[in-house]
C-alpha cells in the first residue's frame, strides 16, 4: 500500500492513529477520576454543605437548602448562612470526642488481636505442604460467602446467656455461672477481629509464602537460634504484610457500625454508632454530617501512611 | 580439564594415605531415608583437615542430603556423624562449628553487606571491636571494601556470591559447606572464582566441603573427589587417580569423555591382561594389578587423548583397530575424531590442533587406525 500511495498520506494516516491512541489512553485515564468525582466527592460536598447547615423541621431536615431558582442572590444567601457552627458544637459535647477515642481504642486493640490471632495462622499457612495452602487459602476467603450481617447475627446466638459458648463452657465444667459477654467491649472485640482476620491472615500469607526459606536455614546456621531467627529474620522480613493487614483491619474497624450495635452494649462507645444515632434517632443531619467529616480526616492519615509504605514497598521490589 | 599441581608445597598434601592421621569429619555408616526413598544409603566416608573435599554427581544422587546432615538441616536415618570425636547427632544446627554457603547464597535482604558478614559473629556475642575489625578482614579478603553498606539487592550475581562466602567465613568455622557455590555465575566468573577460592582456603587453612555436579570444577578446585551415584559414593581418590583410574564405568563416564569397549577376559600374563571384544579381531592388551578371572565380562575404558589416529599403519602399537572417520568435532584448541569400526563400535580420538585447520590431513571418510598403548588403557570390572 504504501508503495502506491504519496508519502505524505501515509504519515497522516500514520499521526492520527497516534492522535487516536493518544485519546483512548486518556479516556481510560479519566474513567476512574470520573467515577471518584461522581461517587465519591461530590456525595462528599454535599455532607460537607450539609455539616456546615443548620438543623430545621422540614424535608430536607436542614436548612438552608440549594435552591438555583433564585439564581446568584440565593447563592450569596446560601454562603452566609452556612457557619462551623456544628463543628464547634462536636467539641463541646464531650459525648463526640469520646465517641473518636474509643473508636480509635477499640480498633488499635482489635487490630493488635486480629495481628497475634492472624501472625500464627498465616505462618502455619505459609508452612504447610504446598498441596493443602491453596485449599486453606479458600477456607480463609470462605466466610464471605455468607453475608456480614447474617454472621454478625450468628454471634449474638453464641455470645448471649443461654447461647452456645455458656452452654458448652459449663457443659465442660469450666464455668458454674453464664458469662455476660454479649452486650459489652469484649463481644465487639470477639466481632471486630472476627470479622476482619481475614483481612490480616491474607496480606501475610502473601509475604510469608514467598519468603525464601534457605534464608531461616543461613540464620540457623550462622548460630541464630529458631526463636531468635523468627525475631530477626522473619518478622522483619514479613513487616510490609503486617503493615498491610494491620491497615486493612484498623481502617474499617474505626468506622464500624454494624458489630457495636448489634453485639456491644449501652457503654460501647463508638463513632459509627453515635453518627448513626445523630442521623437516625436524633435527626440532626448537620451535626451527624461534621462527625462524618471528621471521621473521614482521621481517615485519612492513616490511609495515606498506609499509601506512601506501599510505594516505597513497590520501589523496593523493583 | 585442569589438574592443579600444588608444586609449592613441599610436601604432598595427602593426609589420608597415613592411617595414624584421624580424620576431621567421618561419616559412619550414614544412611538417610525420606519415606521410601533412600537419598543416601549406608555410606562411610573420612575427611580430612585442610582438605578441600568435592561431593560430585549428578543431582538426586544425595550430596545435597549430605551436606545438610552436616550442617544440621537433616538427621541420619541410621548411622553417625562424627566431627572430631563427637557425634553431631545432638548438636542443633546454631551451635555447629559448621558454615554453610548456600547455593542461592541465602543473603539477609534488610541487612547491608556489612550486617551480613556481621551476623554470624553477633550470634556469638563477640565484642564490638573484634567483629567490625573481622569484617573489616572478610571484606578485603572478597575484595568488597567499598559495597560494605550497599544492601543485596544492589550487588550483581558475582559480588552476592563473594558476600556469602564472607559471611559463611567469618565465623572462621572448622568445617566450610560450599552448596554449588558457583552454580549461579557464567564460565568465566567461575573459572576465576574457582582459583580464589584455592587461594582462600589455602590462606585460611581451613577444611572446605563442597557439593558440584560440574565435574571441571570438582578437578580444578579438590584435594579429593567422592564420586557419587544413587546414595552410594562410587570412588573417592584424588582428582589425577579418578581421572586415570576410574574403578567402575560410572565413574569413567562421569568424569570427562571416554571410550569403553567391552568383552571378555582373555589370559592374564604378568601386568597386561587381555581383552576378547569382537570375533575374528585381535585381542586388545591392558596393564593391570589385578587378577580378572578369565573368561568374565570386563571393559577397557580409554581416554580419547590417548588415542592416537593415522592414516597409515602404525609400526608398533600395544592396541590398533581399524575404522573410518565417521564425525569430527572441532572445538579450536582439538579435534575429537569419531571412528567407527567394522563391528559398529565408535572410538573417540583427540588430537591437539597444531596447525592450522586446512592442514588436517585426516577427513571424512578416511580410512584410518586408532591405537593406543596397553597403558593409557583401564580394565574396569564394574
Amino acid at each position: 500500500m504504501a508503495v502506491t500511495q504519496p508519502a505524505d498520506l501515509v504519515e497522516t494516516e500514520e499521526v492520527s492513529t497516534q492522535a487516536q491512541e493518544g485519546i483512548g489512553q486518556k479516556v481510560l485515564i479519566a474513567v476512574p477520576y470520573v467515577w471518584l468525582l461522581v461517587f465519591f466527592l461530590a456525595p462528599f460536598f454535599i455532607v460537607f454543605k450539609m455539616s456546615l447547615s443548620d438543623i430545621a423541621i422540614s424535608i430536607p431536615p436542614y436548612t438552608p437548602t440549594f435552591d438555583l431558582s433564585e439564581g446568584w442572590d440565593g447563592l450569596v444567601a446560601l454562603w452566609n448562612a452556612l457557619d462551623l457552627e456544628n463543628y464547634v458544637w462536636l467539641t463541646e459535647d464531650d459525648l463526640y470526642w469520646k465517641s473518636y477515642v474509643s473508636s480509635l481504642k477499640v480498633a488499635s486493640i482489635s487490630t493488635l488481636l486480629a495481628l497475634l490471632i492472624g501472625y500464627p495462622i498465616a505462618y502455619s499457612m505459609a508452612k504447610a505442604p504446598s498441596e493443602w495452602r491453596s485449599t486453606l487459602v479458600m477456607l480463609i476467603i470462605l466466610p464471605f460467602w455468607t453475608s456480614f450481617l447474617i454472621r454478625v447475627y450468628a454471634w449474638v446466638g453464641i455470645l448471649k446467656k443461654e447461647g452456645f459458648l455458656n452452654y458448652a463452657l459449663m457443659w465442660l465444667g469450666v464455668i458454674d455461672e453464664p458469662l455476660t459477654i454479649l452486650n459489652t467491649n469484649t463481644a465487639v472485640y470477639i466481632g471486630i477481629v472476627y470479622s476482619y482476620l481475614p483481612f490480616m491472615v491474607l496480606p501475610l500469607y502473601a509475604v510469608l509464602e514467598k519468603m525464601d526459606g534457605a534464608l531461616l536455614e543461613a540464620a540457623n546456621d550462622l548460630g541464630c537460634s529458631p526463636i531468635k531467627t523468627f525475631w530477626i529474620i522473619t518478622i522483619p522480613l514479613s513487616l510490609p504484610g503486617i503493615i498491610a493487614g494491620c491497615f486493612l483491619v484498623f481502617i474499617p474497624a474505626v468506622g464500624e457500625f454494624v458489630i457495636p450495635d448489634l453485639l456491644g452494649g449501652s457503654n460501647t462507645l463508638m463513632i459509627g454508632k453515635t453518627l448513626w444515632t445523630e442521623f437516625f434517632s436524633n435527626r440532626d443531619w448537620p451535626v451527624a454530617s461534621a462527625v462524618a467529616v471528621i471521621l473521614l480526616l482521621l481517615l485519612i492519615i492513616p490511609i495515606v501512611l498506609f499509601q506512601k509504605q506501599q510505594e516505597k514497598q513497590m520501589k523496593e521490589d523493583g | 580439564m585442569e589438574t592443579i599441581v600444588k608444586s609449592n608445597q613441599q610436601q604432598v598434601f595427602a593426609p589420608w594415605t597415613d592411617p595414624q592421621n584421624k580424620p576431621l569429619l567421618r561419616f559412619e555408616n550414614v544412611t538417610k531415608k525420606f519415606g521410601d526413598f533412600t537419598a543416601v544409603d549406608n555410606l562411610t566416608l573420612d575427611i580430612y583437615e585442610r582438605e578441600f573435599f568435592a561431593l560430585l554427581g549428578p543431582s538426586g544422587c544425595g550430596k545435597t542430603t549430605m551436606m545438610r546432615m552436616l550442617a544440621g538441616f537433616e538427621l541420619p536415618t541410621t548411622g553417625r556423624i562424627l566431627l572430631g570425636d563427637n557425634d553431631l547427632k545432638d548438636t542443633p544446627p546454631h551451635k555447629r562449628p559448621v558454615n554453610m554457603m548456600f547455593q542461592s547464597y541465602a543473603l539477609f535482604p534488610h541487612m547491608s553487606v556489612e550486617q551480613n558478614i556481621a551476623f554470624g559473629l553477633k550470634q556469638d556475642k563477640r565484642p564490638k571491636q573484634e567483629i567490625k575489625e573481622r569484617v573489616e578482614e572478610m571484606l578485603s579478603l572478597v575484595q568488597l571494601e567499598a559495597f560494605a553498606k550497599r544492601k543485596p539487592h544492589q550487588l550483581s550475581g558475582g559480588q552476592k556470591q563473594r558476600v556469602a562466602l564472607a559471611r559463611s567465613l567469618a565465623k572462621k568455622p572448622k568445617l566450610l559447606l560450599l552448596d554449588e557455590p558457583l552454580g549461579a555465575l557464567d564460565k568465566k566468573l567461575r573459572e576465576q572464582t574457582q582459583f580464589e577460592l584455592m587461594n582462600i582456603q589455602e590462606k585460611l587453612g581451613m577444611t572446605f566441603v563442597i557439593v558440584t555436579h560440574d565435574q571441571e570444577e570438582a578437578m580444578t578446585v579438590a584435594s579429593r573427589i567422592a564420586v557419587m551415584d544413587h546414595g552410594r559414593i562410587k570412588q573417592v581418590a584424588t582428582p589425577a587417580e579418578i581421572y586415570e583410574y576410574p574403578n567402575s564405568r560410572y565413574v569413567a563416564d562421569f568424569l570427562g569423555d571416554v571410550n569403553i569397549v567391552e568383552g571378555r577376559v582373555g589370559v592374564t600374563t604378568g601386568e597386561t591382561a587381555s581383552l576378547n571384544w569382537a570375533e575374528g579381531q585381535s585381542h586388545l592388551a591392558v596393564s593391570t594389578k589385578e587378577r580378572p578371572q578369565s573368561g568374565d565380562t570386563a571393559w577397557i575404558a580409554v581416554r580419547p587423548e590417548k588415542v592416537r589416529i593415522s592414516k597409515e599403519m602404525p609400526e608398533e602399537a600395544d592396541n590398533c583397530l581399524q575404522g573410518e572417520v565417521w564425525d569430527i568435532g572441532y572445538t579450536g584448541n582439538i579435534s575429537t575424531y569419531h571412528v567407527k569400526l567394522a563391528n559398529g563400535q565408535m572410538i573417540k580420538a583427540q588430537v591437539a590442533n597444531r596447525q592450522h585447520l586446512a592442514n588436517r590431513p585426516i577427513t571424512w571418510e578416511d580410512s584410518v587406525y586408532v591405537y593406543w598403548e596397553k597403558g593409557a588403557g583401564v580394565l574396569l570390572q564394574s
